[in-house]
C-alpha cells in the first residue's frame, strides 16, 4: 500500500510547487488557517452525518427513473 | 450567447418512520408546492411524443395520459414558468427555458430550493413521525439510476447523424469537468473505490431512443417542443445532477458552445472515439485524468486532450465572432479547469463536484482512519446531495464558504417567482401570476385558458425565442384579465 508521502509524490509531479510552499511564510500562515477551518468543518460533518450509516445506505433503494 | 436551454432534474426520495411508497411521498412533495404554482392547472400532453426517433422513425408505444384530477396531482405549473412533476415515482423539476448557462444555473438552483422548501413543509406536517429526504444525485448505489437531462435547441437543418458524430467524444469526456463523483461501481461495471461520474456505469449503447433501459450516450428522442421544421431539441442524458453551481455552469456553457460550433460546421475534424461506451467508464475510473483513450483514426488521446481540442475550436470561434461576458467566462473557466486537472486536480476541490466530494471523503478517511469501504464513506457520498440545509454536506460546505459559487440566494429566490425575460417562459410565467384562476393548463408549446362555459382557449407558444418581455410586455400590461388578453390577441 502506498504511504501518504508516496501518494502525494505521484499526485504532484516534480514537487516544485511544494518547495515553493515551504519557502513562503504567508502561505504557511494561510495553510494553518485553512487547517483550522477544515478541522472545524470536519467537526460539523461528524455532527450532521447520519448515524447508522450502514443501515441508512443499505435501505436507500430507488425505482429506476427517467 | 443566446441558446435556448433547460435542465430536468429527477430527485431521489427516501422516508423514515412510515411504510408508504415513493409515489405517495412524491405526491406530498408536490402538494406542498401549492403556493409556488398555478392553483389548478393541468399539464397538456397533447403535443408530446417521446417515442419519435431523430433517425426518422416512430416507435409505437402506449403512452398513458392521466385524467384531469390525477393530472393536477402529478403536475405543478410553477410560477416561474417551470414544471414540477412526478416521473417514475420521483419528484422531477424542469427549469423554464433559459437563454444562457448563467441563467440556467440560477434556475436550476431555484428548482432545488423549491424542492427543499416542499420537503421542509412535508416534514413539519409529519411532526417527527414521517421524515422524508430528497437527494439530488443519480444513483442509489444498487444499480438504479435516475436522470438529470439537459436540453439545447438546435437547428433542424444540421443532420442528426452529423450532430451525434461530432458531439460524442465531447459528451463522453465532459465528465472530467462536471461529474458529481461516486463511491464504488454498479450495474455490472468493473470495481473501483471512487469514480468521477454518477452515471457512467449505466451507459450501454452509443445511440438510441430509450432513457430508462439500454441507456445511450446519444439520445435520439425527437421531440423539439418547437416548430419541427426548423428546430430540434438535443436531449443530453449523460450528465450528472450537480450540486456545484460552477459544475452546472461549465457543463451547460461548454456544451452550448460545442452545439453552436456543430451547427456552424466547425467541428468536422474533431476527435472520434474508437469505443465511446468503454471510454465513458474508463474515464470515470481515471481519477488522475491521464488514461489514453483509443481514437477511431488509430491515435490515442487523454480526456483532457480531447476536451482541449474542442476548446481550441471554441477559442478560435470566439475570436472570430467576438464574445459576450458569459461566453468569455465559460471559455476561461473551461480552460482553467482543464489546466488544473492536468497539473493538480486537487486545486479544484472547491468548485468541481467530483473533486469537492473526493476531498471531503479523503479528509474524513484520514480523520477516522478508515478506507473507502467504510459505510460512513458511502454515507458522505449520499449525504453530499441531501437537500435539507442542516443535513446536506454540499450545503454545509457552501454555508461555510468552502465552495465557489456562480449565483446567490437573492437571485435564486427571484428565479423561483420569475422566468428569464428573453424566452417564451416569460409569457407562461406572467400568465400564471397575472391570471392564476384562468390558466387551465400548459404544455411547453402552449397555454390553455378557461373561458367559463365556452371551450378552453389555446394560445400557442411554438417559438421558444418569442413570448419575451420585449415582445409581450406591453400586451400583458394592457390586459387586466385573461378575457382581455385573449381579446387583444385576437384583435
Amino acid at each position: 500500500m502506498p504511504t501518504e508521502q508516496q501518494e502525494r509524490k505521484t499526485r504532484y509531479p516534480g514537487g516544485a510547487d511544494q518547495e515553493q510552499v515551504s519557502a513562503n511564510p504567508d502561505i504557511i500562515e494561510k495553510g494553518k488557517k485553512l487547517k483550522e477551518d477544515m478541522d472545524a468543518l470536519m467537526d460539523e460533518i461528524d455532527e450532521v452525518l447520519e448515524e447508522n450509516a450502514e443501515e441508512f445506505v443499505r435501505n436507500y433503494v430507488q425505482q429506476g427513473g427517467e | 450567447m443566446y441558446r435556448v436551454m433547460g435542465i430536468e432534474t429527477e430527485y431521489g426520495i427516501a422516508a423514515r418512520g412510515v411504510a408508504e411508497d415513493s409515489f405517495t411521498h412524491s405526491l406530498m412533495i408536490l402538494a406542498a408546492a401549492k403556493g409556488h404554482a398555478a392553483p389548478s392547472a393541468i399539464w397538456d400532453y397533447a403535443g408530446e411524443n417521446p417515442s419519435k426517433d431523430a433517425r426518422g422513425f416512430q416507435v409505437e408505444e402506449e403512452t398513458e395520459v392521466p385524467g384531469a384530477d390525477d393530472n393536477r396531482d402529478i403536475n405543478k405549473l410553477v410560477r416561474n414558468g417551470g414544471r414540477l412533476y412526478i416521473d417514475a415515482g420521483h419528484p422531477e423539476y424542469s427549469t423554464p427555458e433559459c437563454s444562457n448557462p448563467l441563467d440556467l444555473v440560477t434556475h436550476e438552483k431555484a428548482g432545488e430550493l423549491l424542492l427543499a422548501r416542499c420537503l421542509q413543509e412535508v416534514n413539519e406536517q409529519g411532526a417527527g413521525e414521517r421524515s422524508l429526504v430528497l437527494y439530488k444525485n443519480n444513483s442509489d448505489g444498487k444499480g438504479n439510476s435516475y436522470g438529470c437531462h439537459e436540453n439545447y435547441q438546435t437547428l433542424r437543418e444540421v443532420p442528426f447523424e452529423h450532430l451525434a458524430e461530432v458531439l460524442a467524444a465531447f459528451l463522453v469526456t465532459r465528465q472530467v469537468l462536471c461529474g458529481a463523483g461516486k463511491v464504488g461501481a454498479e450495474n455490472g461495471s468493473s470495481r473501483t473505490t471512487y469514480q468521477i461520474s454518477q452515471r457512467a456505469d449505466f451507459f450501454e449503447n452509443y445511440m438510441g431512443l430509450y432513457t430508462m433501459k439500454k441507456r445511450p450516450i446519444i439520445n435520439t428522442r425527437d421531440e423539439p417542443h418547437a416548430d419541427p421544421e426548423r428546430y430540434r431539441r438535443l436531449h443530453v442524458i449523460v450528465g450528472d445532477a450537480n450540486m456545484s453551481e460552477v459544475s452546472t455552469f461549465l457543463k451547460t456553457g461548454a456544451t452550448a458552445l460545442v452545439v453552436e460550433m456543430a451547427e456552424q460546421g466547425l467541428l468536422d475534424d474533431c476527435p472520434r472515439l474508437a469505443d465511446p461506451v468503454g471510454a465513458m467508464k474508463a474515464i470515470s475510473r481515471d481519477l488522475e485524468c491521464r488514461a489514453l483513450l483509443p481514437l477511431a483514426d488509430g491515435e490515442e488521446e487523454t480526456a483532457i486532450g480531447i476536451q482541449q481540442r474542442y476548446l481550441d475550436h471554441a477559442w478560435a470561434y470566439g475570436q472570430s465572432q467576438g464574445v459576450d461576458q458569459i461566453t468569455k467566462s465559460a471559455l476561461e473557466r473551461w480552460q482553467q479547469t482543464l489546466d488544473q486537472l492536468a497539473s493538480n486536480p486537487d486545486q479544484l476541490a472547491d468548485e468541481v463536484d467530483w473533486l469537492i466530494k473526493k476531498s471531503l471523503i479523503e479528509q474524513a478517511m484520514e480523520r477516522w482512519g478508515c478506507q473507502w469501504d467504510d459505510p460512513r464513506v458511502a454515507m458522505i457520498d449520499l449525504q453530499y446531495h441531501d437537500l435539507r440545509p442542516e443535513k446536506g454536506l454540499y450545503h454545509t460546505l457552501a454555508r461555510q464558504g468552502f465552495v465557489k459559487r456562480m449565483t446567490d440566494q437573492e437571485r435564486i429566490e427571484h428565479a423561483l417567482e420569475h422566468a428569464p425575460e428573453n424566452t417564451r417562459a416569460y409569457f407562461r410565467s406572467e400568465c400564471i401570476k397575472r391570471y392564476p384562476e384562468s390558466v387551465y393548463g400548459a404544455s411547453w408549446t402552449s397555454i390553455l385558458f378557461s373561458q367559463g362555459d365556452q371551450a378552453v382557449a389555446k394560445v400557442p407558444l411554438i417559438d421558444p425565442q418569442r413570448g419575451t418581455a420585449a415582445l409581450v410586455g406591453e400586451l400583458l400590461e394592457r390586459s387586466q384579465t385573461a378575457e382581455e388578453l385573449l381579446a387583444n390577441l385576437r384583435a
